[in-house]
């Protein structure tokens, strides 16, 4: 909401300065976004006239005017066409300074002295909105007399501070200009002067010129209407046209003016509809029929549904009721005879008129928000009142009010030490009392009791917690004290798992990786970017666009996509962790809320890298976690994302918890990655699940261990999981453990063959093992290999 | 005899000093102390003296055989510092070479923040709770004293999945959640992944963080939150951060605040990050409303208590000096190294 200062100084006092007016204001609720002044940067440029105009001797294009500035007369050289001798115009004088810090120097154009300039409304920085012509291409005409000599800021009213405050949705009050003088009157402890509203003896009788129906009373609880004749259309007043076009309003002609000054001065949206376009001089509030439609202000065509509240003549709408006007009854120069409507419409029915129509006005907002049930009537006196005061017409005698709602203000009963309790604070009820008069609540108090009476504009009170607020603010929040909580002592700590979750962090930390932090939706096409069908995913139904419309059920993309853009921008090596979540829904279309996965998601590239590095990271993970006895890695040929040779599935136990290996070369395409890239996807939660970091201290060796190398030829499809498999069976109990340190393929292996090195450690807890002992096992483990693995000695 | 032994003392001293290293030094000590060495024949002949003159002989050889033993052990250990210093010295190595690179990567700095966030509550007694990010309009708006027809729920704002189910908008339906599983006291925060249907700009995402704060208990007030809220503040941005509580309003707290701090960048003197007021703002807070404990089960006679909001992606821009929030979510690994 933009105020202009001299305006709310027109209803309270202010005699601080406006800096510590916006601090004080901001401090009791009404945030100051900040203060412009249209005029900042105009300095040393007045009103001069136009006496005479002379060719230039040397340029064709230029003129020699003879300028009176008030106290002498000056000449000017411009180029501009518009100019007449006669004209009023602004005129920077030598040492102005004009706004983007011009300053004007006497010069010679031509061969001929200027002694300043005639500025346009560009180089004043002005709009139409601001002074209607400033926009042409040249000299700023003034349309007004101004003393010769004045300051065009005085002039044109460009000095005006123009403060912005930001108006929170429950304070629909404090959309208008007094509803602020209020808050700024209880705030600086200063006194209102409203304006008083006379509408002066009139003639006629509204009900002979006018009929008001209200079928929809629920939706338009007040309707007001005054009829004005002999309407005298023309532009209002300059201070009229300023304060709107400060207010950011622009203006248009008196009628329209009016309708708008009384609404940010009150709060209150009017209309006003040429009466003479009115089918049958009859209004009628009621929903809209089946396929109505009407052209708005706006010159748009709008579908009304049947659930849209209209203004309607005897036949057609002629108004969407509280959002905008229909042009089929609009004011033009012609309107001899108005009507002006002022009402109130229900809150929720606006909004979703407006909503649906994707049309949101000055009068919507307002009325979105709630309007004083008092205030219909209130302002379309007060629109009369200008009316008569600008001449703009005759007001017709007396007001249609369709009234059809409690107008008896809202009572509230409280007991005053809830106010304390709630805010930690000690105040005597006669000081909540000051504070609740002062922001025009009635107020009684009467033991442990306040009786409280709620001004109609105060549509937001409801209970003691609002009260409460109300004291505090203009206590000042920065009055109450910082204290501790007393109460229960509570132990702030993680919970295991939560513990856990950030170690896991760590650990992935620790082994080179980044985190990173991608978005939870993507476009449906990313799936077949790692070649996969679309499974059933949580679609946005009103996405940023197509690419951001569904919720992820993998985090593969996202790390290939990040991946890529480093490789793109020359990263030569990248290696990457992300802990996010996945949305799978449990039925479509959705019921209840999808399930939400955190799963892990490890990525990387990069010259030295190769998949036993990514592996080397997860049993990393899974050792630390307690787990990585239980995890079982299988080959996968099958996962289309995935390099049919370089890809494994992990379970844990009976349990899959995902898949680790390198990347197709083709998905790798698709994201432009023509390189090894390695990636693993894991269910996070059910990791956590499972973990188990309980650690039990086993005795220290106390016999010796005799350790064995074996080297064996296998088939290449043999895996080492299977060979260590059999080794651990076949040895029993007294094998330590097993170290795979060498495979081998080439020369002295036979095509198809490899050779596999291990070193075998045994030891028994109880004595020292005998060499003849351990030959036996030895040869009972290279029997048993060659049995099921078909594995030769090397 | 006398003077033999004398001779050789001297020669062997002599020549030990000369020695230059300890194969020679070897050598001498054959020469002289070995089995056929000059010391031991002179020995040898001591059987040829008269009984009388033995000990005076004998003991001078002794004192001979000690000395040069003495200069010889002596001179060895010089001559093996010279070795070993030498060896040192051709081992020199150029300690102005970085270190070996030990791969270690980086949380990402929304992370680290949160942690540090974390811990201060922590230290305050909280707890950590979550809740989902594909949410019900119930607890997104309705619970919160938001109904269907409030004017603050704009629709241009929230992602609809369906017309009951949404993505969070913000935290806050964590709160009513929470209040339905757990009895006071409560002492949560609630870290989490938000969404608002914005463009994405340098200061707009529409994916962001917050972390949500929520106390209910017997006796708690609005000084308690102002108490809470100043130590977190002096806590992350240091002890000589001021706070500034703005009125304000949200659906679903009253009384309502806005918190300032003074300017991490330029301490309250003004500048471009604050606007040059000195104040930057970093949560929204208040008093829960009754309706909202209503909603939570909670009987709003007894207990009473307080939410705060925290945009996680702000701070962590405030505190790193960061000046686009696109940065946070492209992922670029030299922009994650530096933190
Ligand atoms: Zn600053």
């Amino acid at each position: 909401m933009l105020v202009p200062l001299s305006w709310l100084k027109e209803y309270v006092d202010i005699d601080i300065s406006t800096e510590e007016l916006c601090d004080r204001m901001t401090m009791t609720g009404s945030n100051v976004e900040g203060v412009t002044c249209i005029g900042d940067g105009i300095e040393g440029v007045v009103v001069g006239k136009i006496l005479k105009i002379d060719e230039h001797p040397n340029a064709d294009k230029l003129v020699i005017c003879s300028v009176d500035v008030g106290e002498k007369v000056i000449q000017v050289v411009t180029g501009a066409p518009n100019v007449a001798e006669g004209d009023l115009v602004p005129v920077a004088m030598e040492g102005a300074r004009l706004p983007g810090d011009v300053t004007i120097k006497k010069g010679k154009l031509r061969g001929i002295e200027s002694e300043g300039m005639l500025c346009s409304g560009d180089e004043l920085n002005l709009t139409d909105q601001d002074y209607d012509g400033a926009e042409i291409d040249g000299i700023l005409i003034l349309r007004e007399e101004y003393p010769l000599g004045m300051d065009i800021r005085e002039a044109l009213l460009l000095n005006d501070e123009v403060m912005e405050f930001e108006i929170t949705p429950n304070r629909s009050d404090c959309l208008s200009v007094i509803g602020l003088a209020r808050e700024a009157a209880t705030t600086i402890e200063s006194t209102l002067k409203f304006p008083s509203i006379n509408v002066s003896p009139c003639t006629g009788n509204v009900y002979n010129e006018v009929k008001v129906m209200v079928e929809d009373t629920k939706l338009c609880p007040r309707y007001c209407a005054r009829v004005i004749k002999d309407i005298k259309i023309e532009d209002s007043p300059l201070w009229m046209r300023r304060r709107l076009a400060n207010a950011g309003i622009r203006p248009i002609n008196n009628i329209v003016d009016i309708t708008n000054y009384v609404m940010l001065e009150m709060g209150q949206p009017m209309h006003a509809f040429d009466l003479d376009k009115v089918e049958d001089r009859t209004i009628v509030v009621r929903k809209a029929k089946e396929g109505e439609k009407i052209t708005t202000l706006d010159d748009v065509d709008r579908e009304l549904k049947t659930n849209m509240l209209v203004i309607a003549d005897a036949k057609k709408p002629i108004g969407i009721a509280g959002v905008m006007g229909g042009a089929n009854t609009e004011i033009t120069d012609n309107t001899n005879c108005i009507i002006l409507e002022s009402a109130k419409f229900d809150g929720p029915s606006v909004r979703f008129t407006s909503k649906r129509l994707g049309l949101r006005s000055e009068a919507s907002t307002r009325f979105e928000k709630g309007i004083d049930i008092n205030l219909p009537r209130k302002a379309i006196d007060r629109a009369a009142q200008l009316i008569q005061e600008l001449g703009a017409g005759t007001v017709v005698d007396g007001i249609i009010d369709v009234l059809n709602a409690d107008t008896n203000p809202r009572e509230l009963e409280i007991r005053w030490q809830d106010i304390n309790r709630l805010l930690g604070l000690e105040l005597k009820p006669e000081e909540m009392v000051k504070i609740l008069k002062s922001l025009n609540f009635g107020v009684q108090h009467r033991g442990d009791i306040l009786d409280i009476v709620i001004p109609s504009f105060r549509l937001d009170i409801k209970g003691t917690e609002d009260i409460a607020e109300e004291v505090a603010r203009i206590y000042g929040y920065d009055n109450i004290p910082k204290t501790l909580m007393r109460g229960t002592e509570s132990r702030g700590r993680k919970t295991k798992r939560q513990k856990l979750h950030d170690y896991g962090k760590d650990i992935l930390v620790g082994s080179g990786l980044y985190e990173i932090i991608t978005y939870s939706f993507v476009s449906p096409k990313v799936y077949a970017m790692i070649d996969k069908q679309m499974p059933e995913v949580v679609t946005i139904s009103n996405p940023l666009g197509e690419d951001q419309s569904i919720m992820r059920t993998t985090l593969i993309p996202s790390m290939l996509e990040v991946l890529s853009r480093n490789r793109n921008r020359k990263v030569d090596r990248c290696s990457l962790f992300e802990i996010g979540r996945i949305f799978i829904p449990k039925t479509l279309p959705l019921k209840e809320l999808p399930e939400e996965r955190q799963m892990l998601c490890i990525g990387m590239y990069g010259d030295e890298l190769n998949f036993y590095n990514l592996k080397g990271i997860v049993q990393m993970l899974f050792r630390e976690f307690g787990i990585l006895e239980k995890a079982e890695f299988t080959p996968i040929t099958t996962d289309t994302t995935f390099h049919p040779g370089r890809t494994a599935s992990i379970k844990i136990g009976d349990t899959y918890i995902g898949i680790l290996g390198e990347i197709h070369p083709k998905v790798g395409e698709n994201y432009g990655l023509n390189i090894p890239v390695l990636i693993a996807e894991l269910d996070y939660d059910t990791i956590l699940d499972l973990s188990d970091t309980q650690k039990y201290y086993k005795g220290l060796p106390k016999f010796p261990a005799v350790e064995r190398d074996l080297a064996i030829i296998v088939k290449k499809e043999v895996l080492a999981a299977q060979l260590e498999n059999v080794i651990r069976k076949s040895a029993g109990d007294i094998l330590e453990d097993v170290k795979l340190f060498d495979i081998y393929e080439g020369d002295q292996i036979p095509e198809g063959y490899k050779s596999m090195a291990y070193s075998l450690i045994y030891r028994a807890p109880d004595r020292t093992l005998k060499y003849e002992e351990v030959d036996a096992i030895h040869e009972r483990i290279i029997k048993e290999l060659a049995e099921h693995m078909g594995a030769k000695l090397r | 005899m006398r003077q033999k032994l004398e001779n050789i003392r001297d020669e062997a001293i002599e020549n030990i000093s000369k020695v230059k290293d300890l194969d020679q030094l070897e050598r001498l000590r054959l020469k002289y102390l070995g089995k056929k060495g000059e010391l031991t024949q002179v020995l040898r002949g001591m059987g040829k003296l008269p009984a009388e003159d033995r000990p005076v002989m004998g003991q001078l050889a002794n004192e001979v055989r000690y000395l040069i033993e003495e200069q010889m052990d002596e001179h060895k250990k010089n001559l093996e510092d010279k070795l070993l210093n030498y060896r040192l010295k051709l081992e020199t190595i150029d300690v102005t070479v970085p270190g070996t690179n030990i791969e270690r990567g980086n949380l990402h700095p929304l992370t680290s923040v949160l942690n540090e966030i974390i811990d201060i509550f922590i230290g305050m007694g909280f707890e950590i709770a979550e809740g989902p990010e594909v949410e019900l309009d119930y607890y997104n708006f309705e619970a919160l004293n938001i109904p269907k027809s409030h004017p603050s729920r704009d629709v241009q704002d929230t992602f609809y999945i369906t017309d009951e189910i949404l993505l969070r908008t913000h935290t806050s339906p964590v709160q009513v959640r929470t209040m339905e599983v757990q009895k006071p006291p409560i002492k949560i925060i609630v870290p989490g992944r938000v969404y608002r249907s914005d463009d994405v700009d340098a200061t707009h995402s529409p994916i962001f963080h917050q972390v949500e704060g929520l106390v209910v208990d017997e006796h708690i007030t609005m000084a308690d939150l102002k108490g809470v809220l100043d130590v977190f503040v002096k806590e992350l941005f240091g002890e000589r951060t001021q706070t500034k509580f703005r009125p304000h309003y949200f659906p679903f707290t009253e009384p309502s605040m806005e918190v300032d701090a003074t300017c991490v960048t330029c301490g309250g003197e003004g500048c471009r990050i604050c606007s040059h007021t000195g104040w930057i703002e970093i949560l929204g807070a208040g008093m829960i409303h009754p309706n909202v404990l209503k909603y939570g089960g909670i009987d709003s006679e007894k207990y009473s208590g307080f939410a705060f909001g925290l945009g996680l992606d702000r701070i962590a821009n405030l505190k790193y000096g960061i000046d686009d929030i696109r940065l946070l979510y492209e992922n670029d690994i030299r922009f994650l190294k530096q933190f």
